[in-house]
């Protein structure tokens, strides 16, 4: 059951282009235009960790928060537009089951979308990193990328079916920007740095850099401490939203 | 044995709006039941409550003697709702295996997609089916479980005369498998041809609880037709008749006693063309039940 499930919930994403394609492709095409040109050169002067390095650790980090808040929000709203809860909903399918198979079908696009994006920084950017960066850097961004899911599902039940994926898109790129993902945040301007600590995405981002062995703000426990309380806060904000539209529908 | 279905005087309000107004109702495995009644009469909200989509707001419903949002009770039900949407990106074989996968002892996938006629169309998308495709696709997933029950609300809405004619077969050939059906309608002659029994819904509260020739000779024997343009209601006064109407000179009488309410009519000089008596269908029984 949970194996047909999550193979549908793929089937279902895959076979949507807005979605498949520009998760697997954008992160790649913006760290062409944005990465490759400098892509061998020291992060700073006297630096040992590459701009290439540095910037396969922002996208990392953009395209993993990118498919858990996408696929989330679309599949909540494909479902609320098209009412395929309500006969889900009368199907023995234990709703841990469906929950389940959500989580692993994001876990494995982004997964996808890392294995894509690693060897192309690896062949086209020169990227040479120790076996145990690579690693620490996939497994972060996977770990670290849960409280977007919840943001994700948050997003899907408070918008409305139609307007999700805008609304989603109005939050999270300026995010990606204010967190320093495209620029470094020295090149902001100061009223954004100001805020930009606050931000999931910042602290998203300093566990990324941090993989690489790139100076962070701080220790990377007080990252993982932030994201930890975001998600609690957005698990909390998407457990009232739910129950929100289970009472309005279902009572 | 518990029963297949049960609901225990339930009632449901929407906000103010009483939509079930305190309905009981017992169906025993194997049974074929038909719940009949105009728009808005509460049969979808009796079915949601069966179904547990939605909570009575007292009494109560029952699956086997289970709650009915129990999965145990949802793997012996297979559903067709009406309004309901399925993912309109996956293939409809990919589909059905997806619905069989949620049922201990499904039908194959063949099974399925043969019962529902949809053999030529199984590796297509579901976005690509046309209406009563698509209508056809909620019957395959609603089989596809093997299940002891099945409930179709409104099953052949928006299907023309010979879609819904195959569709009354598919659905009594279910049932010949000697398994519960329970479905809503409010085409009558759905409710004549495929059920034994009959329960007329009518304001939130059972009417009428029979079978379907019971219902047809409770209410009247005959139906007296004829045109009299000139006819008025007080002309029609004092008749033995269950009910009577009059459109545009066009006069309609259920009757019990034809031979005598004739007599009368020609004792009274009605002028009349196009006389025709015939016996009573389950729409005029149905009508005559439910005007007001």
């Amino acid at each position: 059951m949970l194996v047909r499930q999550t193979w549908a919930e793929f089937l279902k994403l895959w076979r949507v282009p807005a979605f498949s394609a520009t998760s697997l492709l954008l992160p790649v095409v913006f760290y062409a235009f944005i990465g490759l040109g400098q892509a061998s050169q020291p992060l700073f002067r006297g630096s040992h960790i590459t701009f290439g390095a540095y910037f396969l650790a922002s996208m990392a980090v953009y395209a993993v928060a990118n498919v858990m808040i996408f696929s989330f929000g679309i599949s909540v709203a494909n479902e609320r537009g098209m009412k395929m809860d309500l006969l889900m909903r009368a199907t023995p399918l234990p709703p841990l089951v469906y929950l389940l198979s959500r989580c692993i079908t994001a876990i494995f696009f982004a997964a996808l979308t890392l294995a894509v994006l690693f060897p192309f920084a690896y062949i086209a950017g020169g990227v040479r990193l120790d076996a145990s960066e690579w690693f620490t850097l996939a497994y972060r961004v996977l770990l670290g990328s849960i409280p977007f899911i919840a943001l994700g599902f948050a997003i899907g039940y408070l918008a409305g079916p139609n307007s999700t994926i805008a609304v989603i898109n109005l939050i999270y790129l300026p995010t990606a920007f204010a967190s320093g993902l495209f620029f470094p945040k020295q090149l902001l301007p100061q009223i954004i740095q100001n805020i930009s600590p606050y931000l999931p995405l910042y602290r998203f981002g300093q566990l990324g850099w941090d993989a690489i062995g790139a100076p962070t703000s701080e220790n990377i426990t007080t990252d993982w401490l932030y994201l930890a309380g975001y998600g609690v806060a957005f698990f909390a904000i998407a457990a009232w939203a739910y129950r929100r539209e289970e009472s309005r529908k279902f009572s | 044995m518990a029963p297949a279905a049960e609901l225990i005087d339930a009632t449901k309000k929407y906000g103010e709006i009483e939509a079930l107004g305190g309905v009981t109702i017992r169906i025993e495995p194997g049974e074929v039941v038909a719940m009949l009644g105009p728009n808005g009469a509460g049969k979808t909200t009796s079915i949601s409550i069966l179904l547990g989509l939605r909570k009575p707001t007292s009494g109560k419903a029952l699956l086997f003697g289970l709650e009915p949002t129990n999965l145990l009770a949802r793997s012996k039900v297979g559903v067709m709702l009406q309004e309901s949407g399925v993912p309109a990106m996956l293939k409809v074989r990919e589909i059905v295996d997806l619905f069989r996968s949620y049922y201990p002892r499904p039908m194959t996938r063949d099974r399925a997609i043969a019962m529902a006629g949809l053999e030529e169309k199984a590796n297509a998308l579901v976005r690509e089916l046309s209406g009563g495709q698509r209508q056809r696709l909620y019957f395959a997933l609603a089989v596809c479980g093997d299940p002891d029950v099945l409930f179709l609300d409104e099953p052949t809405v928006g299907m023309d005369v010979e879609g819904r004619r195959a569709f009354i077969e598919r659905i009594a050939e279910f049932a010949h498998m000697g398994r519960t059906v329970v479905l809503t309608t409010h085409y009558l002659e759905e409710a004549d041809q495929l059920a034994k029994r009959v329960i007329v819904i009518d304001r939130g509260v059972v009417i009428a609880d029979a079978p379907p020739g019971e219902i047809k000779s409770r209410v009247a024997g005959k139906r007296v037709r004829f045109i009299s343009p000139a006819i008025t209601e007080q002309e029609l006064g004092g008749l033995s008749v269950t009910a009577a109407a009059i459109t545009d000179g066009r006069v309609q009488l259920l009757t019990n006693q034809p031979e005598a309410v004739l007599r009368e009519l020609f004792r009274r000089g009605v002028e009349m063309s196009e006389l025709e008596v015939a016996g009573a269908d389950l729409e005029d029984a149905f009508i005559a039940m439910t005007s007001h």
